[in-house]
């Protein structure tokens, strides 16, 4: 099982404090967490898509590929990939070149960005947000399998004789999550392509993430990938740790008052009731994730947010030494003890390369 | 089977006349049904800050989602505001923008109100009814509007019957649907394909 952590990339004040980093300093601290994330041993970073302010990484594969010029292990992947508003060649050709840089260690999460005015920004119509997502992930899968394309559809110009490059590494196209908090379509997608699919399961009750895995893995095996509990789920958290629980609770307690989204709302003991939100000590944490298999079955991969609200690099530094030393290894162990057989690991590039007779 | 009824009162004050407008509504329609409904009274107060909540989060509390669940289960709804600077109150409107806008599709809905004085009884039919036909609720005719003057007359309790008898009518001839939660008739991703 793989864990790691996601980052939307915002830049908000510390409330604590009033102080708000610059641009430059958030991204930096976003490379900074990635780093450290390889050193405490977890295996993925993942980084959001946002153009707009108050969020710096607009461009996740030159963040990606600085990051992987300065890890080894550490799988570089995307929470998520606006597969809407992006052309699909040029995706085709970043991911790719991405792959080339960081010797495979790289995948990719498609998302629909929830952000109305991004798609005029990039010449797209919002209310065209599932027919483009399906479309422009029709051509993008072609594009990384096939090595000249004709096409033709209707949200971009038609292709022909076209090839992307460059090829993917080894020809191995990058393995692909689709993320999506309820839009039924998308776990469709998933399913059809036999594809990841990954729920956000953060900021919302569990119930979403529930019924779109289920309907994910329902339909994995319907379109003949393997059994429904073969399918390739990935799911999201929040969590906010200190050794002891009240210190935790403390601490945490003015970055959730005041944070974007669900800030000047309910309560914190009410949102970490209702949401997978975990504040408290490490041990808090591994028994709430060893619970979300519970509801979602054998899963594959488990991604923290841990960077937001205003939180201090220095502190989201101190929260991956816990992630890593206490709770990750915990969490490994009591996984791989309960997982069923036949239950397959997330792919990678190693795992996709053809067996050698 | 058992008909169910939702009371929605939007009154604050403790007794308010919204509360028992919607209290004489309510049994007037139980009395005009020909079989005794279950009714459920919701205190939109008591609820105020998961509705709140609901909009800064974007989903509902436990308790609010309950409410929501048996406002799309049931057969009629009674939905009673005051009167507040020409329109339904704040808190009124709140709790309908947060429920979603296929709850109430095809269910038979009375509306009412109270307020200071019988210059605002217009509020039903240019404030209530349309936000109710947006959310594609099937509303009675007759509304009840009650100012402070009415409910020294017996007028109103005449309205009301009539207006319960309408509601029990609409229920009669219902032809509400009880809501799937759209994951049971998955469009195949052939059919997605192509467009």
């Amino acid at each position: 099982m793989q864990f790691g952590i996601f980052s939307v990339g915002d830049v908000t004040p510390d409330p604590t404090t009033g102080r708000e980093p610059t641009e430059h300093e958030r991204i930096m601290a976003m490379v900074a967490v990635a780093r450290k994330a390889e050193e405490v041993g977890l295996d993925v970073f993942a980084t959001g898509e946002h153009h707009n302010p108050p969020f710096v990484p607009s461009s996740p594969t030159t963040m990606l590929g600085f990051i992987a010029a300065q890890t080894k292990r550490l799988i570089l992947s995307t929470s998520t990939t606006l597969i809407t508003t992006n052309d699909p060649v040029k995706i085709a050709e970043d991911f790719a070149m991405l792959q080339h840089l960081a010797g495979g260690r790289v995948d990719v999460m498609m998302g629909r960005g929830n952000t109305g005015p991004v798609y005029p920004w990039f010449g797209q119509d919002i209310r065209q947000g599932i027919p483009l997502a399906i479309e422009n992930y029709a051509l993008l899968h072609r594009l990384w399998r096939e090595d000249v394309v004709d096409w033709q559809g209707k949200f971009r110009t038609a292709l022909q004789g076209f090839t992307s490059t460059p090829r993917p590494l080894d020809g191995i196209a990058p393995f692909v999550w689709h993320g999506s908090i309820r839009s039924p379509e998308i776990a469709e997608q998933a399913a059809y392509y036999g594809d990841g699919y990954f729920a956000n399961h953060i900021f919302w009750p569990k119930e979403h993430t529930e019924r779109m895995v289920a309907l994910y893995r329902r339909r994995f095996e319907h379109y003949g990938h393997g059994t429904a509990a073969q399918a390739i789920v990935g799911l999201g958290g929040q969590v906010f740790m200190r050794r002891n629980s009240q210190d935790a609770v403390d601490e945490f307690r003015p970055y959730f008052d005041n944070a974007p989204v669900y800030g000047h709302g309910p309560s914190l003991e009410e949102f970490t009731a209702q949401t997978p939100l975990t504040v408290g000590s490490p041990q808090q944490v591994i028994d709430r994730t060893l619970g979300f298999r519970d509801y979602v079955g054998d899963y594959q991969r488990q991604l923290f947010l841990i960077d937001h609200a205003g939180l201090p690099l220095k502190t989201v530094l101190e929260q991956l030494d816990l992630l890593g030393e206490e709770v990750v290894p915990v969490l490994r162990k009591e996984f791989a003890a309960v997982r069923a057989e036949g239950v397959p690991d997330a792919p990678t590039h190693e795992s996709l390369k053809p067996v050698m007779a | 089977m058992t008909r169910r009824i939702v009371v929605v009162s939007a009154g604050l004050s403790q007794p308010s006349s919204t509360r028992l407008l919607a209290e004489r509504l309510s049994a007037a329609t139980v009395d005009a049904l020909n079989e005794p409904p279950t009714v459920e009274s919701v205190e939109l107060r008591d609820i105020a800050h998961d509705i709140t909540n609901a909009m800064l989060t974007g989903f509902a509390a436990p308790a609010l989602q309950k409410i929501v669940d048996d406002l799309g289960a049931a057969d009629a709804v009674i939905a009673v505001t005051p009167t507040f600077n020409a329109s339904y109150s704040g808190l009124f409107k709140s709790f309908f923008d947060v429920i979603g806008t296929d709850v109430l599709t095809d269910t038979p809905v009375l509306v009412a109100a109270t307020g200071g004085t019988e210059r605002h009884s217009l509020v039903l039919d240019h404030a209530l009814r349309p936000m109710f036909t947006y959310l594609h609720a099937s509303v009675v005719p007759l509304g009840v509007y009650a100012a402070s003057s009415d409910w020294g007359t017996g007028a109103l309790a005449e309205r009301i019957t009539k207006a319960a008898h309408q509601l029990a009518a609409a229920v009669a001839a219902s032809a509400k649907r009880q809501a799937g939660d759209g994951f049971d008739g998955v469009v195949a991703f052939e059919t997605l394909l192509a467009g």
